[in-house]
């Protein structure tokens, strides 16, 4: 019931915005993004009468460092649009995302760091291109004898490569320095116009404007691909795969074009990651956060592009608004702290009332109800 | 022979579903494969269309072995099929499903052309093209399930089940629409626990009992077979 009606609200939405004129809808999508660039600037705020730091400002944040929290939250947006691809597109359980995406910081820490034992000292940008591939080549060579299986393989095996890959970075004191973890990962490269280098320790905007750049970039890449053969392949064989196969569609290429991808993704986002930090160590990559990207995608509405982008600013982002709010009513509750907690009850109670996620796709919310179907014996009689 | 099957061993696990079955479909005919429920009937199917491995034996299609070949390649040689149960696309609109009936192909102009056909074929879907595959009725799903397989131009259709679970004026209506898929030139493999219908309007037949083909002959030799009649046609 629940999910019918809001459903109709969704639909009455979307209606309106499909029925505007094309350049309409360009300008609104041009004016966000640019509202989105803005948002981390301190002018922004004192032009609006509430300055970061003031009282007001809680409502936003209680960090002062407002642009560190946007940067946290494009991290989070980043990594559940990549993994949208493999749970929501081609519909593989992937538990284990955040392995890949530590794959991408050690990589480049490795690399660059003059504390690595590679002691090979690359540039911060040289390094980015080969973390990209190691988390995708590592992403074929999981996914390469996993795929070709149904089932729950896949989940249980990327749960593992998670889990090994922070339990080696936690043990292994010759490369991944265990613990103590890897210091001193040089920034991006670049001068601002004031002669200072672009990316530094206190400044964390250039970051968050270098990672709402790159999910621009990503965005398009991936929506193109959603549109092409290769989404509809995608969409076939998350509906019914066996009726994928014999529509003549390679399932285990895709599969693992889809898994890849995704992994890649998150190799970039931690190679970005790590030129931020400058110091990383295995307590930044445990399971929960592979888990809290998956809630970010089903809560958004696996599938749908957008509702990855929602979901994943929603999940980071929230709490830390909560306990702006709740600082400022004086309730003491750090929701940041109960994250997994407050994420898994919702995920449950959207599961039983809107399966679909909050913003959905229009053939998911039909492959729901197909399955519902399923559960009660068919009327096959036609009404003819 | 467009198809030949030989000595065909199938396991699942350690149940063996098929024991060496052997049977051929020449261009051109409707051959149908009878049997009751578990005989394997679904199991050749999946053996032939590749969604299955096979243990033993070999399948060859159009004079090249196919049995090791990839499912999705089987689809490019000429195999199509509307799986049992349908198998529908649920979140897919009606065309949508036709359009994937047509993935291995790239010559817009004849897909468009198909996708008319099948719309004459089945005016039903044609006033629901759409509506999302999942909440067709039945027998329109039904419907989709063979117009998608269509779409592929397939020399060897493969159908498992196509009127199981339909009202009866709909089960005549599904069968009518196969002899005509036949004589327009395409050979079919029909599957059927409704044995009169597939009979009678098949060239030859087959019996599959517990893995194993224990009877075959032309449709019309089955049909009046007392040992059929009895088992499959509920007549003493
Ligand atoms: N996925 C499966 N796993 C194990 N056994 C199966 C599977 N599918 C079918 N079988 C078994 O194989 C035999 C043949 O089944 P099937 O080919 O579906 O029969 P039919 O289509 O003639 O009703 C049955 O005994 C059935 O229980
Ligand atoms: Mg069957």
């Amino acid at each position: 019931m629940t999910a019918t009606v809001n459903n109709k609200r969704t639909a009455g939405f979307k209606s309106r915005w499909a029925a505007m004129p094309k350049q309409v809808r360009w300008a609104a999508i041009a004016a966000l993004v640019v509202l989105l660039y803005i948002l981390p600037n301190k002018w922004f705020y004192e032009y609006l009468g509430f300055p970061i730091g003031s009282d007001y400002f809680a409502f936003y944040t209680t960090r002062s460092d407002f642009a560190g929290v946007l940067f946290d939250t494009a991290v989070f947006v980043l990594l559940a649009v990549g993994l949208n691809v493999v749970v929501g597109f081609a519909g593989l359980l992937d538990l284990g995302y955040f392995g890949f995406y530590a794959l991408g910081a050690y990589t480049v820490a490795l690399l660059t760091s003059p504390e690595s034992r590679f002691g090979t000292n690359w540039p911060w940008l040289a390094a980015v291109p080969l973390a990209v591939m190691v988390a995708m080549v590592s992403g074929v060579i999981l996914g390469g004898p996993t795929l070709r299986l149904r089932g729950d393989y896949l989940a249980i095996v990327t749960l593992g490569f998670a889990e090994m890959i922070r339990l080696y970075a936690s043990r292994n004191e010759g490369i991944a320095q265990g613990q103590r973890g890897i210091p001193a990962i040089p920034h991006p490269p670049g001068t601002g116009t004031d002669g200072k280098p672009l990316f530094g320790v206190v400044d964390a905007r250039p970051y968050y404007w270098l990672m709402l750049t790159l999910i621009l970039i990503v965005l398009l890449l991936i929506r193109n691909l959603a549109n092409s053969r290769v989404g509809r392949a995608w969409v076939a064989i998350r509906e019914d795969e066996d009726a994928a196969e014999i529509m003549g569609v390679p399932t285990f290429k895709y599969k693992l074009w889809a898994f890849a991808i995704g992994a890649a993704v998150a190799g970039l986002t931690g190679a970005i990651f790590a030129g931020k930090q400058t110091f990383i160590n295995s307590d930044q990559f445990v399971l929960e956060s592979s888990i809290l990207v998956l809630a970010a995608v089903i809560l958004g509405g696996a599938g749908n592009i957008k509702g990855a982008i929602v979901g994943g600013a929603i999940t980071w982002y929230l709490p830390e608004w909560l306990r702006g709010v709740g600082d400022l009513i004086g309730v003491n509750f750090d929701a940041a702290e109960y994250r997994i907690l407050v994420f898994g009850v919702v995920v449950i109670i959207m599961m039983i009332f809107r399966p679909q996620g909050m913003v959905p796709n229009r053939r998911r919310a039909a492959e729901f109800a197909d399955r519902r179907k399923e559960a009660v014996p068919q009327e096959t009689v036609p009404n003819e | 022979m467009l198809l030949e099957i030989n000595d065909l061993t199938l396991l699942y696990g350690r149940i063996q579903a098929l024991h060496g079955i052997s049977l051929t479909v020449n261009e051109g005919e409707v051959v149908a494969l009878i049997g009751a429920n578990g005989a394997g009937k679904t199991t050749t199917m999946r053996a032939i269309s590749g969604l299955r491995p096979v243990a033993q034996g070999s399948i060859i299609f159009d004079g090249t072995d196919v049995t090791r070949m990839r499912a999705d390649l089987r689809v490019v040689r000429g195999i199509g099929q509307a799986p049992e149960g349908r198998g529908v696309f649920p979140g897919m609109s009606v065309v949508e499903n036709l359009e994937m009936g047509a993935y291995t192909r790239r010559d817009r102009g004849g897909i468009a052309e198909d996708m008319k056909m099948v719309m004459d074929l089945f005016p039903r879907l044609a006033e629901r093209r759409k509506q999302a595959g999942g909440t067709l009725s039945g027998g329109e799903q039904q419907m989709l399930a063979v117009g998608r397989a269509l779409m592929a131009r397939p020399r060897l259709l493969l159908l498992d089940e196509p009127s199981m679970g339909l009202a009866p004026m709909l089960i005549q209506q599904i069968f009518e629409i196969i002899t005509r898929i036949n004589e327009q030139g395409t050979t079919i493999l029909l599957v059927e626990q409704n044995a009169q219908q597939a009979l009678s309007r098949a060239h030859r037949g087959y019996v599959l009992e517990t893995g194993r083909i224990v009877k075959e002959g032309t449709g019309q030799d089955l049909l009046h077979d007392p040992a059929v009649k009895e088992a499959y046609l509920g007549v003493a």
